[in-house]
């Protein structure tokens, strides 16, 4: 199984330990990566606010450097995902348009023809690596580590777009990853909903009331930490949450995980290598949890 | 088939009123709805339960309510399409609006926000002989906002209004874009002027929360994301939002890819130093946690830069 990489801004930018823990577990999995270093940001959805056509050509021409390459793209963000998805589903979906676009990819002799997918990497683990083989890697079972995922509001909206209609386990994707990895699920409200990072720098009391709401909220449901598939989500969520929580005069200090850090966990990694102590709030709560000495 | 209805009661008039779940258990046919499940319990099971409806048609969006956790219309959901991992049905009361009764919920500041946006025709220039006509092409993209029921689905799951009241919410801000984007408005400049502002265009979240729920696909997250370029094309004065989204741009056209660092101080500008100097201990944490960026302490370029310069170049031509 070989895929495209596209690492994304922010795990080269403000989550280098994203990047680090998918060094570390991919190897093992049985999958290769050809990283996509000439592709742009996807915007975002930012840039798209500004002009959504610039943002599909740029998408497009992400897309159709995998199309040359004859592989499908597997990304680490939610954000990229959706957006990269939703591009690509206007794209797919209206051939008026995908020619549109190819006028202009045309200037650069470039041809985007419509074939290629785009896979977060936990949708990799679940329908193409597989639930048997992500068991045979799991040596350190996180017993007793009750984790509350949260996955981006890109990773579960808009529906279509993220190819729920014909995959629905992907609605559901955190769960089933968190509980073979042998830990508990917890539950709790606020799983789907944003995490605040647009408005950070826009409206930042209210960036920080989603913080606060959501990391104390997985708290009091129990949780020993939270665990997402977008490095956009842990900026705000971990990067934030001392200040979030001095703003609403709570605290909190709920470890936030990226997902290969805590899958890289349970295949017995080394908390070092991938890249535990770069987390703001501080990750040892879960590593003596799981019984790794300090 | 018996089906279990978790429905949120409250009722301002108890002796302690607080909101509370209860129980329901209810034989249903393949065909009905949840509102047909929630009338027949009024009517054959408790008669104190409170809930708003009229047409059953998805057409009038008085049955708005939460259901399995998210809003939408009572009327247009098959008790047989719902999932839950016990196979109850929960049914709450729109949130992000005060609960009258049960179900029931104020929509007193929904209808004022929809106000604010003065939502109705202000053409400029002479006044014509007959009425003021626009091409059914021109029309044709508000077809989709002009579907709104005001059903208040979007409002009840909106992420931003969670946290703060004050925002307009997504669906005055779809019924702005309505008005903006005709034809024969006169009013637009200062239409986005006034959206300019706190609690305006730029405090949505873009969380998709409103897309999703609506019953009749207004997609009114899409439409503040063309006011706001609407707003950046007509020049409105700049905030923290339109130069986020700005400054944004021009990064991925310089380096192609984004630079947090200079994304925040440009966003904030001069005038709000302070807000920036707030993120300092952050930053300061960050380093001391060897959270040093890959691409290199200033972001260099990606290697590819110079195709996507040209790329932003050739879009500029286009019509």
């Amino acid at each position: 199984m070989k895929y495209a990489f596209f690492p994304g801004c922010v795990s080269k930018g403000g989550c280098p330990e994203l990047y680090q823990s998918v060094m570390q577990v991919y190897p093992q999995l049985g999958i290769e990566l050809e990283e996509m270093t000439t592709a742009s940001c996807t915007g975002a959805g930012v840039l798209q606010e500004k002009d959504l056509r610039l943002g599909d050509i740029l998408n497009a021409h992400t897309l159709a450097l995998a199309e040359q390459q004859g592989l499908p793209i597997m990304t680490i963000c939610s954000t990229c995902q959706g957006v990269m998805s939703q591009a690509n589903h206007r794209l797919k979906s209206n051939p008026e348009y995908l020619a549109e676009i190819n006028r202009v990819l045309a200037e650069e002799g470039i041809t985007y023809r419509g074939t290629t997918r785009v896979k977060h990497f936990i949708w990799i683990l679940l329908e193409d690596i597989g639930e048997e083989t992500i068991l045979q890697h799991v040596k350190r079972p996180l017993t007793g580590l009750r984790a509350a995922p949260f996955y981006g509001c890109y990773l579960q909206r808009p529906r279509e777009a993220l190819g729920f209609d014909e995959t629905p386990s992907r609605a559901k994707s955190l769960e089933t990853v968190i509980d073979l990895l042998g830990a508990e699920v917890v539950d709790f409200p606020g799983k789907t909903r944003c995490c605040g990072l647009p408005l950070l720098t826009i409206n930042q009391p209210n960036s920080l009331k989603m913080v606060a709401h959501h990391t104390s909220d997985a708290k009091e449901y129990g949780a020993d930490l939270m665990v997402t598939p977008c490095p956009l989500c842990h900026l705000n969520l971990d990067g934030l949450q001392s200040k979030a929580a001095k703003q609403n005069g709570m605290e909190i200090d709920l470890p936030i995980l990226h997902l290969p850090q805590l899958l890289g966990l349970a295949m017995g990694l080394e908390p070092k290598g991938l890249g535990l102590s770069r987390n703001l709030v501080a990750t040892e709560s879960v590593l003596e949890k799981i019984g790794i000495r300090v | 088939m018996p089906t279990t209805f978790r429905i949120k009661r409250f009722n301002p008039e108890s002796e302690s009123p607080q909101p509370y779940f209860q129980e329901y258990e209810l034989e249903t046919e393949q065909s009905d709805t949840v509102l047909d499940a929630l009338i027949k319990i009024r009517e054959s099971v408790d008669e104190s339960l409170a809930l708003r409806c009229s047409c059953r048609g998805a057409i009038c969006g008085s049955c708005g309510m939460r259901i399995n956790g998210h809003a939408t219309l009572a009327c247009k959901t098959k008790v047989v399409s719902l999932e839950s991992p016990d196979g109850t049905v929960q049914v709450e009361p729109m949130n992000n609006m005060p609960v009258i009764k049960d179900l029931v919920t104020d929509m007193g500041g929904f209808w004022d926000k929809i106000r604010q946006v003065q939502p109705w025709l202000q053409p400029a220039g002479p006044k014509p002989d007959a009425e003021y006509i626009a091409s059914p092409e021109s029309m044709k993209h508000l077809t989709g906002v002009m579907g709104c029921i005001m059903c208040g689905a979007c409002v009840s799951d909106c992420a931003a209004l969670e946290v703060d009241h004050q925002f307009i919410g997504p669906a005055a801000l779809a019924k702005a874009y309505r008005f903006v984007a005709d034809p024969r408005d006169g009013a637009s400049d200062s239409r986005l002027l006034a959206l300019n502002t706190p609690g305006g265009m730029w405090d949505c979240t873009r969380c998709m929360e409103c897309i999703e729920v609506c019953p009749k696909e207004v997609g009114a997250m899409d439409r503040i994301m063309d006011l706001r370029a609407k707003g950046i094309d007509h020049g409105i004065p700049s905030t923290c939002g339109s130069r986020h989204a700005e400054v944004f741009a021009d990064l991925i056209e310089h380096k192609g890819r984004l630079d947090e660092p200079l994304l925040a101080m440009r966003t904030f500008g001069l005038k709000n130093i302070g807000q920036m100097l707030s993120f300092l201990p952050m930053t300061l944490r960050a380093l001391v946690r060897g959270k040093l960026p890959r691409s290199g302490p200033l972001h260099r370029a990606i290697p590819g830069i110079d195709r996507i310069r040209r790329l932003f170049r050739h879009t500029r031509n286009l019509p």
